[in-house]
């Protein structure tokens, strides 16, 4: 391997494997998904749903999206998981994983899994006619500044999802009032 | 295969950059051993001063002044024995300390210990590293139920509300930071760590002085939760000992007992390491920009060797003052010998510094430049760690409602109304 052959590359970080990574990252996701709805134990699911959260994460890397990587490792797995953890933790997992299950809601569960395979189906098969033929070319240096433009918009103007960002900020500041309210007698 | 290796010093491809693999790799292997040697040298240095604090001598029958204890104690925590509840969650208890660990270590790959001196420059640098950082609190929780116990879960509980609570205010803290690195002349704000030290040499302040006092207050926010943060006094409710014997880590004993503190520590060090990062001008030695003619880049490129000169001195000092007894010669014979380790390595440097002074693009002048750069890194990390030490050795535990009291109703107002003051002192100024 020559050094002048990779600064000659070196303009933008050249994917490594991509593929095998792919399936990699992928397998990883559907696994700890898998894991999460067998395992009797909550504190098991809880631990196999951060292998997913974290392989899905490693997915947005690949799709040149590190912000977003980024976010959902701090959002969902270092913030709501162990709040989930937390919580489990509260409740008897012993007794609770013992006991038997009086749901009957597998027939609803079983329609929504093949609606859903369908929907993948038909967008594996169609696939041409409804994404473009080709990758977008994107700057993975500037990620983080082009979201900034779509939120917040650019040089002025308001961007394309101002709108819809505020007003799901807005959103959950109401939840968290709500929370607030209803978890304290007095204020 | 050297030319090879000959041709890679030469290039100037910045780290993370595509053909540089070759470089994290050694990288990789240097942090990974000198974050083990700092742990067990921060554990010598805790145990000596914190004696020290309290007018007793610590550490001194293995090896001269204790010296060696670091190594007696890892020899003595791989041969205990490894004992794994009965009732425990066995996968769970195994794979916790693991975690801990390896989200402790994960953080070192965007440490920029100098311009090309780290693994690589994520684009996201301190985004990624109070991801991975958040995920440390897992390792803790899990350990914490896995055990079965009742201490070691109230710990784990403990510990995930206090890290969740004082993540708030760290955040925001570090987005005020950030926030400044978008107001220099370009207008462009990055998250990558070496570009974060760049703002600030671009800017010619530290981000601690500007816009006096609000980059010193999310400092001292930041200071403050990241104490919280690493579960070290006065904040470690969830190892209070004489609340929870040992907190999480009641039930480990040997081994992965000793990932835990190795992890600990870790975390402390990479914590200090975003401090001195976003406020403190990273790698860059005092008035980078001021006193930037060669004359003064050689005086200062004989700091490193000067710092291990001293500490030579120090260790003969300490030989001479050796009680003139038989009973020490070997003692006297083993500092006598690091004594000369340390002058070694003190003459190495100062050759170095030398010989990089005459030709300015030579291997010599390269090699100064990087130890001058990872030297003034180290040097700012080490007061950190001085501190935590001190902080442990002056302040009583709080109480866990203070705690609380304090992360929601101080810290996060008073960081909440750092970043908004900020936000509007940059835009007025710029």
């Amino acid at each position: 391997m020559n050094p002048a052959i990779n600064t000659a590359v070196g303009g933008g970080m050249a994917p490594v494997a991509t593929t095998f990574f792919f399936y990699l990252l992928g397998g990883l996701a559907i696994a700890g998904g898998l894991a999460v709805i067998t395992r009797r134990n909550a504190v098991h699911s809880a631990l196999s749903l951060i292998v997913t959260l974290l392989s899905v994460a490693g997915l947005y890397l690949m799709l040149y999206a590190p912000f977003v990587a980024g976010v959902q490792i701090i959002v969902y797995a270092g913030g709501i998981m162990v709040l989930f953890l937390f919580v489990i933790m509260l409740v008897n997992v012993e007794t609770s994983s013992k006991e038997r299950q009086f749901n009957r809601i597998w027939p609803i569960g079983l329609v929504a899994a093949c609606t859903l395979l369908a929907l993948f189906m038909s967008a594996f098969t169609k696939g041409k006619a409804l994404f473009p033929d080709r990758m977008v070319t994107l700057a993975e240096g500037s990620n983080t500044q082009q979201i900034a433009n779509m939120l917040y918009g650019e040089a002025g103007r308001m961007g394309p999802y101002t709108f819809a960002f505020e007003i799901a900020s807005l959103l959950l500041l109401v939840a968290i009032l709500g929370a607030v309210i209803m978890t304290k007698k007095k204020i | 295969m050297p030319n090879f290796i000959m041709s890679y010093l030469g290039s100037t491809v910045t780290p993370g950059q595509a053909g540089n693999q070759f470089w994290a790799l050694i990288y990789v292997l240097i942090i990974f051993a000198g974050v083990s040697v700092a742990v067990m040298a921060m554990n010598w240095l805790e145990r000596k001063s914190l004696a020290h604090f309290q007018i007793r001598l610590g550490p001194m029958r293995v090896g001269p002044h204790g010296l060696l204890q670091p190594f007696a104690d890892a020899l003595k925590l791989m041969l205990k024995e490894d004992i794994i509840p009965a009732e425990a969650d066995q996968f769970v208890f195994w794979i916790a300390p693991l975690i801990g660990l390896l989200a402790s270590f994960t953080v070192y790959t965007v440490i920029p210990f100098g311009p090309s001196e780290a693994v690589s420059d994520m684009n996201i640098g301190i985004l990624f590293m109070l991801g991975i950082s958040s995920l440390a609190v897992l390792g803790i929780v899990v350990a914490g139920w896995a055990s079965n116990s009742h201490y070691p879960l109230i710990g784990a509980l403990r510990s995930s509300a206090q890290m969740v609570s004082y993540e708030v205010a760290m955040g925001l803290a570090v987005v005020s930071a950030i926030l400044m690195t978008s107001l220099n002349e370009k207008g462009t704000g990055t998250l990558s760590m070496i570009g974060i030290v760049q703002a600030q040499q671009q800017q010619g302040i530290w981000f601690i002085f500007k816009f006096f006092p609000l980059g010193f207050l999310a400092f001292a926010i930041f200071a403050v939760a990241m104490v919280a943060e690493t579960n070290r006094a006065p904040f470690d409710m969830a190892e209070a000992e004489s609340e929870l014997t040992a907190g999480y880590h009641t039930e480990y004993s040997g081994f992965r007992w000793s990932l835990f503190m190795l992890a600990e520590y870790a975390a402390m060090i990479a914590v200090s390491s975003i401090a001195v990062t976003l406020w403190l001008g990273g790698w860059m030695r005092p008035f980078p920009n001021l006193l930037h003619a060669p004359a003064w880049d050689f005086i200062f490129s004989l700091f490193p060797g000067l710092t291990f000169g001293g500490l030579a001195a120090i260790a003969v000092l300490g030989t001479v003052r050796m009680p003139s007894h038989s009973f020490f010669k070997i003692q006297r014979f083993g500092l006598a010998a690091f004594a000369a380790l340390l002058g070694f390595i003190a003459l190495l440097l100062l050759v170095i510094a030398l010989a990089g002074r005459s030709a300015d693009a030579s291997l010599a002048a390269r090699f100064s430049e990087g130890i001058g750069h990872v030297y003034w890194f180290m040097l700012k990390v080490a007061v950190f760690m001085y501190l935590f030490i001190w902080y442990r050795a002056t302040w009583p535990r709080y109480r866990f409602d203070q705690l609380m009291r304090i992360g929601w109703k101080v810290m996060l107002p008073i960081s909440l109304g750092v970043l908004m003051l900020t936000a509007i002192v940059g835009v007025i100024i710029s």
